[in-house]
């Protein structure tokens, strides 16, 4: 077994996702991720960057957001390899 | 502006119950709300129709659209509402605001609803079922329109309807409202409540809080004033768990919350922090966990898909290559659409108003009146309308870029770019539209949620040169820039006009960047965005938003670029000077009279050779009348300000009239110098060229120099020359100030640049 790793959703390449452990975000786009269903422990996919690297697009819960990169950065995800 | 929409509404709860006691009750009010993207808008049209209204919510530009439901003649009427599309009722955007502000009844000018039509996308159930058990447990009598249904069962979800509306406690109605599949069921049953209201099962509590947050919400429910119709308690409640979660929660006078809820908010908080509980998210964490159980009770995944198709097609057109040339290829044909295609309609618009004015001028004997028909009222409403091809064209690929679901797409792949300076992806087609003409590139705006943003493109959008600057730059880069060449193909002329166009895009950015850091700072640019699935347009939807627009903006700002128009009209024939009409007279008089008696039988060529005489005497007259007007004063007037600039005060004439459209600019000089109309055929206009570059100053040196030319370009390119955008971003904007604002700084600016083109270019010793 390996340990879970805890890491921004950025950090990881096109394709791949892992579990909300935490957003490290300030109140109002905390509030509104949150309420876009992306609450502790929500499955959420980093689909693709947008051409020059930022925004970038993620999926959760079947729908798919596009937010900037350093609001995306603070969406800290747990993967297991 | 808007409340007049509700004249047959009453405004507060205690009239409408009053109405409703009389013989013929006031309509029932019916609001539609759910997610963006959720198919509400096809759903309002399939209610009610053709003959929705739609206006502005008082005080805010957020559209508000409201029909009479459709069907039995014989039941009580029913007025339906769309409100904007709301992800929760913590609002995070004024569409956002005013869903809340409806539906917790402090809408000042929207009656309290008497029943709420939540429309939920079936193929997204799960973060739907975030609003709509919020919208549930508001306590009114609630019925769910499953829409989508076709889409959730190609994605390999089955939905359980009857399961669902058990759960829910309120009735489930499943549809494809662009099919209109299931939508008569829901208009059967909206009647149905309209003739007994009280049948109808309310909204119930849903989502179980922690026991310690419940119970600080059933204090703060105590405190919120007590001015409801229907379940009270119900919609106190949720407004309660509203205000502890809200950080910028302030009590709000107006709604009759006391000063002191504040204090007993912050208490609330202090206490459940004590208990470890976070008030910030504790209501939307027990929230995801009942919606999340009742999705898994209800949705059944028949096929496992990977990939939905709108996700492959996602994978082509967000591509880094193939996604950025697909959307210069879209951008492209929509440019091209509005600058080149719109000239077909525009054109036959103008010769037919040119017909009218024709037949007119027939009909009546020249004069005051004619005039006034002719050249103010006939030629005021031709300039309301040439503005409406481009509009058409322009909300139609808007409205198809939109209910594709490829706007998101735009905005995603133009973010990073438009964000440089400060401003959203979805900033760019209102910006690109400009370059055709910024009054259809401001009304595209809309499209942008954020208000600080949208205020923004709004207020560059004008310094796009738009086309109706093209006469304007051509002729005086004719008359004043030499034709040089400057390297390989380049050739200085170009070079100007390419210039003119930077210079305009370098001052927006600039202006862009500013107002970003100073006015509309805002404290968090909230750049969240949902790329809804792809789906395929309905046509009469799209030319139903066509039309929707282009008659909004001729009832909103058509009639004041009119009125505007006339009275430059007046300012450009009055006052006449009764000395210069009769001296004309008599020399017309002389003309014909000497002709006569020359040739008692004239000759084909005689008679050409004194219509030609007649002519030129009618082009002295109208440059005199012009030079004499109040705008002719004006230019005078202005003189002293314009003349550090290089302009004298016949330039100030053509700068003033621009005003009623800035390729007047060229039709204006020519009446200024004597050469009549100029412009309409090749030979007028080189006519008018040559007249230019003749003019003098009084100490005989030429006036269009280099120079001049360049800083009137300059001029031009920046000025807000136009009383079609200053009234468009004054409607837009909902404010005077605003525009007038914009009309002073863009003319600051504009003199400031000129100034320093001829001042700076003297300097530096150039012609």
């Amino acid at each position: 077994m390996t340990e879970a790793t805890v890491q921004p959703l950025t950090a990881l390449p096109a394709g791949k996702g892992g579990t909300v452990s935490a957003l490290d975000l300030p109140g109002d786009v905390r509030a509104r991720l949150l309420e876009l269903g992306l609450v502790v422990g929500t499955h959420v996919e980093m689909v693709r960057f947008a051409p020059l690297g930022d925004p970038v697009e993620i999926r959760f819960r079947g729908c798919n957001l596009s937010l900037r990169r350093h609001e995306a950065d603070g969406i800290l995800v747990e993967t297991t390899p | 502006m808007s409340a007049d929409l509700l004249t047959a509404q009453p405004c507060k709860p205690e009239a409408s119950r009053q109405r409703g006691s009389r013989q013929n009750p006031a309509p029932k009010l019916v609001v539609l709300t759910g997610n963006p993207n959720c198919g509400k808008t096809t759903l309002f049209n399939a209610l009610t129709g053709l003959r929705a209204k739609v206006a502005n919510y008082a005080g805010v530009t957020v559209e508000r659209k409201e029909g009479r439901l459709l069907g039995d003649s014989t039941a009580p009427p029913v007025t339906i509402l769309d409100l904007p599309g709301a992800y929760s009722l913590s609002p995070q955007s004024p569409d956002e605001q005013i869903v809340r502000d409806v539906l917790l009844q402090h809408c000042k000018d929207v009656s309290a609803p008497d029943m709420v039509v939540l429309v939920a996308d079936a193929s997204n159930l799960e973060r739907n079922l975030y609003f709509a058990t919020q919208v549930i447990e508001l306590g009114y009598p609630t019925v769910i329109a499953l829409n989508m249904m076709d889409v959730a069962r190609a994605n390999g979800r089955e939905v359980d309807c009857a399961r669902l509306a058990r759960e829910l406690g309120v009735p489930v109605f499943p549809m494809v409202a662009s099919s209109r599949e299931g939508v008569p069921e829901l208009r059967d049953h909206i009647i149905g409540f309209s003739i007994n209201p009280d049948a109808h099962p309310i909204g119930r509590a849903l989502c179980q809080l922690p026991p310690d947050f419940q119970a600080e919400v059933e204090q703060i429910a105590r405190w919120l004033p007590n001015r409801r119709k229907g379940s009270n308690a119900r919609l106190s409640a949720a407004e309660a768990v509203l205000i502890l979660t809200d950080e910028r929660y302030l009590p709000r006078a107006d709604s009759g919350e006391s000063s002191d809820l504040g204090e007993k908010v912050r208490d609330a908080r202090k206490r459940l922090e004590q208990k470890a509980i976070d008030w910030r998210t504790a209501a939307i964490e027990a929230r995801y966990a009942c919606v999340g159980a009742i999705h898994k009770l209800v949705v059944c995944e028949t096929l496992s898909l990977s990939e939905t198709p709108s996700d492959k097609l996602d994978r082509v057109l967000t591509h880094k290559v193939w996604g950025t040339l697909f959307f210069i290829f879209v951008m492209a044909v929509m440019f091209q659409s509005i600058f080149t295609l719109a000239r077909i309609p525009t054109h036959l618009l103008e010769n037919g108003i040119a017909w009218i004015g024709s037949g007119i001028s027939r009909l009546l004997s020249p004069g005051d009146l004619r005039s006034l028909l002719v050249d103010g009222v006939v030629a005021g409403v031709g300039a309301v309308m040439v503005f409406l091809p481009q509009i058409c064209l322009l909300f139609l690929f808007i409205a198809l870029l939109e209910e594709t679901g490829y706007m998101a797409r735009a905005a995603f792949l133009m973010d990073r770019v438009m964000g440089k300076v400060g401003l959203h992806g979805k900033s760019f087609i209102p910006l690109l539209s400009s370059f055709a003409c910024a009054v259809p590139g401001i009304l595209a705006a809309r499209t942008i949620e954020h208000p600080k943003d949208r205020l923004v493109t709004i207020l560059i959008a004008p310094l796009m040169s738009c086309s109706a600057r093209l006469p304007v730059y051509t002729l005086l880069i004719a008359a004043c820039i030499p034709d040089k060449q400057i390297a390989g193909p380049l050739r200085l002329p170009g070079l100007v006009m390419l210039g003119l166009y930077t210079l305009g895009i370098v001052v927006a950015m600039g202006l862009a960047w500013l107002a970003k850091k100073t006015l509309l700072k805002s404290h968090m640019p909230l750049m969240i965005l949902e790329l809804p699935p792809y789906r395929r347009p309905l046509i009469r939807t799209l030319f139903r938003h066509m039309w929707e627009r282009a008659s909004l903006f001729v009832q909103r700002a058509g009639t004041v670029i009119l009125g505007i128009n006339i009275l430059l009209w007046f300012l450009a024939t009055y006052p006449r000077n009764p000395t210069v009409e009769n001296s004309y007279r008599t020399q017309r008089h002389q003309l014909t009279a000497l002709a006569a008696a020359e040739n008692p039988a004239p000759r084909q060529l005689d008679e050409e050779k004194l219509h030609a005489k007649l002519r030129e005497l009618d082009k002295q007259l109208a440059g005199e009348r012009l030079r004499g007007s109040f705008v002719g004063r004006l230019g005078r007037f202005i003189e002293p300000a314009i003349a550090p600039l290089g302009f004298d005060w016949k330039i100030g004439i053509g700068i003033l009239s621009s005003f009623a459209a800035r390729e007047l600019f060229v039709s204006t000089m020519a009446v200024v110098y004597n050469v009549g109309s100029g412009g309409d055929t090749d030979e007028d206009r080189l006519g008018l060229v040559q007249t230019l570059r003749e003019q003098k100053r009084s100490d005989g040196t030429p006036l269009y120099t280099t120079l001049t030319g360049l800083a009137l370009l300059v001029f031009y390119a920046i000025a807000l020359q136009c009383a079609g955008t200053a009234v468009v971003i004054f409607r837009e904007t909902n404010s005077l100030g605003w525009a007038l604002a914009e009309l002073l700084c863009l003319g600051a600016i504009a003199w400031a640049m000129s100034f320093l083109t001829y001042q700076g270019g003297r300097f530096l010793g150039l012609q």
